[in-house]
């Protein structure tokens, strides 16, 4: 057991450490931005002095190590500074947006993730079948789509062209094109709102997930302990559970955790798509302006996450391995 | 057993007429096996032989009314004590499996399931089919591991299948397949992956427990030695045709076919010793090696001598050390300490620091000619490629060197020179090897395990061939191999080694008479005879000596 | 057939002297593509002549490496009746062909390529499943697209033709017709479709190849060499591969800027990656055979290693990864330019196009034609990873079927 704790200890050191690097070479590079963001937003009216005060006022002229550790501490505490073009505070405009972001994501996994293991599960099961076939060509095609044309098919379909035969409002589209949600919309009406983002991305994971799941459980299947299990002549079901399984469990979350990790990076486009308020739009339009602060702290919240979710996989996949769970 | 209602022993349990099966190969169904009869009795045990691509687990599997991926019975009739396998609906199938006809298969370690535990594993098969409760079941399965003598069979069965030894697991899953106590359990290669001392245990358990519960069954192996002593019949195949078939001592007495004598005969090969040199120093010397894997050492202060046009075999078992002191002699291992002198002189312990010549001298062929080969490499290349590099061959004289090799090899130069090396059968490809390892004309040759991984027959004619080299060319082999047989065949002197260390080496004649370090007895008593009465022999033997406190025991218990 | 040193060379069988048809069909598209050239000559000379010597040049190599390539002498029909075609077309539509040396060259090159590569496989195309063989066809037209843009587009992909948004079919200025209508510039968007091609694909397929060479070239090398040169990359590969690659993407190109140049050598270095995971892992299964080993015992040098006894036996892992990664590239680079960091405008880029003209689809139910004209360049896109996909899906269902 304590080998297994070690293991453990030493992938959550990796993880941490992991993160360091990451919010190191972010804030490296945005420090290799050419020319002076204050030059830039004072344009035309600069003058050295001016320039000289903006920088003062927003820790320009301290060196590198400096203002990485007092941005470390500071994105540590939850304090990130504010934006550079609109002076808000990097914190509050983040949260809502985070909120809003994750609140698509997990709707998304909600229904995404069940859909594609089932289906996945199934597509295995019935290895050459018509319904295989079609799955793989299906998936296929959706993986090969971009995420926007995706999108503005269902908007097409599902909002568009439903204008003028709507049951429910008078006239209405059947779904908003745009997902304009605000902090005082209620849960339901936020459901709907964001059901053709949602919709989107869960076709595309679900095509990625369900081939990924396909693939593991087809290679589990080969194993010649799960031949042995038909040969002493168990029944089907419980071979499914009992044999394979507690096998493709670790190949399953590692599968999810891939999807998911992919969501979150998949919500950008979308949420531009359908002007979505979330934390991909936010750090899209902040490249635009080149507002290195809100750059820094939206790209580090992905990247974070995006390592957090690979962890938690990679620990999930040790506790589940019985080879580490029961050492010789 | 005394189970009456379930037959009488001599009735029929089996019989599969014209069994014909298909395989699945490039899109298209290719017969593999063309209409086999089989008929098996109660309680007796049938051993079907041959070679790779004779199609025995095939026939085995479909007397269980299965076919693997790939595979379907395609013609004849499989009928199991009255009951017509296919067309039996999957439940019935189902029911009979695990059941009444239960498998034991080669590699028990990937047949367990890694995530229970063996008692689980071995209790699923009684309780679903109803035969018992689980209580009955565990207790019935440590009576089984006791008469199986595994250790601590109260205890193994909470274990999981990754913490226990191969030898054990094959025990472990025979005890499984004896579960519910089938009328017949089909044995496929149950003991090809174990050491030959290791295997010893296991025959004798699967015997024993055969034996006590009167259980027919079908042995599948390769090794007419090892079938000689579980089988009451046997039935030869080759191609997925019957060779020949009949009660076991009368074949091994009288084969009727050249095939079968041939297979008898594989054994008998023997050279006999040449004495070592006189008034000439050994060709390569190896003091005091000591090596480790990163930390883990595996070889204590290995040393032992070659001499010029003399064989050196090393044997020994899994994890002995045998492979690990080839890598330190050519250099790709470096010694912990200790060196490898060649003509009296060291050589430079990495063989990045050796130079041409030194790296000439010293060949190597490899236990598998599959991966000894690049797939994409053709013939010419392969054996070209050292003539070039040593000895600066080019244009016609490079193709005469090549086609030379070729004939030396006794393969048609015309006809393979410009092939892909994957379109060789296994001892073509390790003929090529050795075409190779004679390109760049070496004085001395390693060969690690040549012979493991080709059929028996094709494994003498590649040992034969190596002795007309070496007759030819004055080379010095270095043996290495598990299989005594091989040492007989080849060597001069015997290097025998356990747990990284040379326990016993001496001139060939004198390793093979009494009296032995108690090592090389074990090793050389495990060693599989012809005699349907070697095991017996054996065993009584073995239990003579325990009575007089002299316990040889393998690495595995 | 001269008798030159054969020892290097495949077998001999396969060498036979190139067949009268092809010599012709080499001799055929060699004066077409002069010809082609040298209407350039009065204002361009330096051009028209670089022009002839590389069309010589291709036919030459062509002519030679024929035998090599090809087998069978039937298929020397079908490779001279394919420069046949190609060079009758070019002769109907000669003013376009001619007025674009170095596109009907580019296609003609294209062309034959993607045809020699059918028929090197012909025996496994003649097999393929309707999905694989329809990824081929639409492959194929992507890839004449793509070289014969400037030939095939009726209009410039960056000057006003018209009103802006002009319906299907619509009249423009100079008489001529927008078959797909104009934008909101007024640009032609059946042109701009087909540059987009052009722009597009050739960008992704460069940042692939771009890739391959830098990510499987260091995997090799990490496996082959091991040691601290493989740990090394292979940690900074760990922590670039911890970062989203398109949040990475994006933060860079805030430091950098946006445009072609840098957008390909931004996606290559990210997307390298992946390919250095993957050809290390090949590669480490590959090092540790024997036959690796036997040559490494032999005293053979690194480079011998890799490019003789590693090489061949990634290329086909390689190959299909290389399909992943183009489609991956390609959608990547077209989510980037439809977020508005990509090509600068007015260069045709599909990805951009779809966002320019996003805003249309709300007019669908009052002009069905104009509502879909976002959806074409982002179908455009669709289709040809759909058909990559496809025929990746195919290779890799032959390659797991050769493992068994």
């Amino acid at each position: 057991m304590s080998k297994i704790l070690a293991t453990i200890a030493q992938r959550l050191g990796l993880g941490v450490l992991t993160l360091f690097v990451v919010s190191l070479v972010i804030a490296g590079m945005l420090e290799l931005l050419p020319g002076d963001f204050c030059e830039t937003i004072l344009g035309q009216s600069a003058t050295v002095e001016t320039v000289n005060a903006c920088r003062k006022e927003n820790g320009f002229d301290q060196p590198f190590v400096f203002r990485y550790a007092d941005w470390l501490s500071g994105f540590a505490t939850l304090d990130m500074g504010k934006s550079l073009a609109n002076k808000r505070d990097i914190a509050e405009l983040i949260s809502v947006r985070l909120s809003n972001t994750l609140f698509l994501a997990g709707f998304t996994a909600a229904i995404a993730v069940p859909l594609a293991l089932f289906l996945g599960v199934l597509a295995a099961l019935y290895r050459y079948s018509l319904y295989d076939r079609f799955v793989n060509v299906f998936t296929l095609t959706s993986i090969s789509f971009p995420e926007f044309f995706v999108a503005y098919i269902l908007v097409l379909l599902l909002s568009v062209m439903t204008v003028g035969e709507n049951p429910i409002g008078p006239n209405g589209p059947w779904f908003p094109a745009m997902a304009s949600v605000s902090e005082d919309t209620s849960f339901g009406e936020r459901l709907y709102l964001v059901f053709l983002p949602a919709l989107t991305l869960t076709l595309v994971v679900v095509a990625h997930m369900m081939r990924m799941t396909r693939a593991a459980i087809i290679n589990l299947l080969a194993s010649p302990y799960i031949e042995m299990a038909r040969l002493k002549g168990i029944k089907n079901s419980r071979i499914i559970v009992k044999h394979a399984l507690p096998n493709a469990l670790a190949p399953i979350i590692n599968v999810i955790a891939i999807n998911l990790a992919y969501l979150i990076v998949g919500v950008v486009v979308v949420e531009v798509v359908f002007n979505y308020p979330g934390l991909g739009k936010i750090f899209v339009d902040h490249v635009k302006f080149r507002d290195v602060p809100v750059v820094q702290a939206s790209a580090m919240i992905f990247a974070a996450t995006y390592i957090l979710l690979n962890l938690t996989a990679d620990i999930l996949s040790i506790v589940t391995n019985p080879r580490l769970m029961h050492p010789r | 057993m005394s189970d009456t209602k379930r037959g009488q022993k001599g009735d029929i349990l089996l019989e599969m007429k014209g069994l014909k099966i298909e395989g699945r190969a490039d899109e298209q169904w290719i017969e593999i096996v063309h209409g086999v009869d089989v008929t098996l009795r109660r309680g007796e045990v049938l051993g079907l032989i041959g070679e790779s691509g004779a199609g025995k687990s095939t026939i085995g599997l479909a007397a269980m009314g299965y076919a693997r991926d790939g595979c379907r019975i395609s013609g004849g009739e499989i009928w199991f004590d009255g009951t017509e396998l296919r067309s039996a609906s999957d439940e019935h199938l189902r029911k009979l499996r695990g059941h009444r006809i239960a498998y034991v298969a080669q590699s028990a370690a990937a047949s367990f399931n890694p995530a229970h535990r063996l008692i689980d594993q071995y209790c699923e098969s009684p309780v679903q089919h109803g035969v018992m409760s689980r209580d009955k079941a565990e207790k019935d399965a440590k009576d089984l591991f006791r008469r199986l003598r595994l250790p601590n069979p109260e205890t193994i069965g909470e274990r999981y299948p990754h913490q226990v030894s191969g030898g054990q697991l094959q025990r472990a899953m025979t005890a499984m397949a004896m579960s519910c106590r089938p009328d017949l359990i089909i044995f496929d290669e149950p003991t090809t992956a174990l050491d030959v001392t290791t295997q010893i245990e296991v025959l004798a358990a699967i015997r024993d427990i055969v034996d006590q519960f009167n259980t027919a069954a079908i042995y599948i192996t390769h090794d007419l030695a090892v079938v000689a002593q579980m089988a009451d019949t046997i039935k030869v195949l080759r191609y997925g045709n019957t060779v020949e078939e009949g009660d076991t001592r009368r074949m091994l007495a009288k084969p009727e076919e050249k095939y079968t004598s041939d297979l008898l005969a594989v054994r008998t090969y023997k050279r006999d010793q040449r004495d070592r040199p006189e008034n000439e120093g050994p060709l390569m010397q190896i003091r005091g090696v000591d090596a480790s894997y990163g930390t883990v050492p595996v070889l204590y202060d290995v040393s032992f001598d070659v001499y010029k046009k003399r064989t050196v075999a090393v044997v020994g078992e899994s994890g002995s050390g045998k492979s690990t002191t080839a890598r330190v002699i050519t250099g790709l291992l470096p010694p912990k300490a200790g060196e490898v002198y060649y003509r009296g002189e060291v050589l430079p312990a990495d063989y990045r620091q050796r130079n041409k010549d030194q790296l000439r001298r010293l060949q190597m062929i490899y236990q598998m000619p599959d991966t000894a080969l690049n797939p994409k490499s053709r013939i010419r290349d392969v054996i070209g490629r050292p003539a070039y590099f040593y000895l600066g061959l080019t244009g016609r004289k490079l193709e005469e060197r090549v086609r030379e090799l070729l004939r030396l090899v006794e393969l048609e130069p015309d006809q393979y020179i410009n092939r892909l090396t994957t379109e060789l059968s296994g001892g073509q490809k390790q003929r090529i090897c050795i075409a190779r390892a004679l390109a760049a004309e070496p004085e001395l040759i390693i060969c690690d395990e040549v012979t493991s991984a080709l059929d028996q027959l094709v494994a003498e004619e590649i040992l034969k061939l190596l002795q007309r080299m070496q007759d030819e060319f004055d080379l010095s082999y270095m043996f290495i191999t598990h299989d005594l047989a091989t040492v007989r065949a080849i060597s001069d002197e015997v290097v025998v080694m356990q747990n990284g260390r040379v326990v016993e080496q001496g001139p060939k004649e004198e390793m093979f008479t009494p009296p032995h370090h108690d090592y090389t007895d074990l090793l050389l008593s495990s060693v599989p005879e012809m005699d349907p009465d070697w095991l017996d022999r054996l065993l009584a033997e073995r239990a003579e000596m325990a009575r007089q406190g002299r316990v040889l025991k393998a690495a595995d218990n | 057939m001269s008798s030159v040193d054969t020892s290097d060379t495949g077998p001999e069988s396969l060498i036979r002297a190139p067949t009268r048809i092809i010599q012709a069909a080499c001799a055929v598209s060699l004066v077409f593509l002069i010809a082609a050239f040298s209407t350039d000559l009065s204002e361009n000379p330096g051009n028209a002549l670089i022009g002839a010597l590389l069309s010589a040049a291709f036919c030459a190599v062509l002519y030679k490496a024929w035998p090599r390539l090809l087998s069978d002498p039937g298929r020397d029909g079908v490779m001279a009746a394919g420069i046949g075609i190609y060079v009758a077309a070019g002769l109907i539509y000669w003013p376009l062909f001619s007025a674009n040396p170095w596109s009907s060259f580019a296609g003609l090159a294209g062309s034959l390529i993607f045809l020699l590569a059918v028929l090197a496989g012909w025996k496994e195309v003649r097999k393929a499943p309707p999905t694989a063989l329809f990824g081929i066809a639409v492959i194929f037209l992507y890839v004449l697209a793509s070289c014969l843009a400037p030939i095939l587009a009726p209009y410039s992909q960056s000057a006003p033709m018209g009103g802006s948004n002009l319906l299907w079919g619509s009249e423009l200025k100079d008489g001529g017709i927008a078959y797909l209508g104009t934008d909101q510039l007024g640009r032609d968007i059946l042109s701009r479709l087909l540059y987009g091609a052009r722009n597009t694909v050739g960008i992704a397929f460069v940042t692939t190849a771009l890739t391959f060479v830098l990510g499987s070239l260091l995997g090799l090398l990490a496996a082959s060499m091991q040691g601290w040169i493989d740990q090394t990359l292979s940690r900074v590969v760990d922590v670039l591969m911890a970062i989203p690659q398109l949040i990475f993407a994006l933060v860079i190109f805030t430091v950098i800027g946006s445009g072609a140049v840098k957008m390909i050598i931004v996606i290559a270095l990210l997307d390298s990656t992946r390919v250095f995971r993957l050809s290390r892992s090949v590669a480490m299964s590959i090092v540790v055979m024997d036959y690796v080993e036997a040559a490494k015992l032999r005293g053979e040098r690194l480079w011998y290693i890799i490019y003789k006894e590693v090489l061949p036996n990634a290329t086909a892992p390689l190959a299909a990864e290389f399909g992943l990664r183009f489609c991956f590239v390609f959608l990547f680079i077209s989510a980037l330019s439809f977020l508005g960091i990509g090509l600068q405008p007015p260069t045709a880029d599909w990805g951009a196009m779809v966002r320019e003209s996003a805003n249309l689809i709300n007019f669908f139910l009052y002009a069905p034609a104009m509502g879909v004209t976002p959806l074409l360049p982002a179908f455009a896109i669709a289709l040809l990873t759909v058909a990559v996909n496809f025929v990746v899906d195919w290779f890799l269902h032959k390659m797991s079927g050769l493992k068994e």
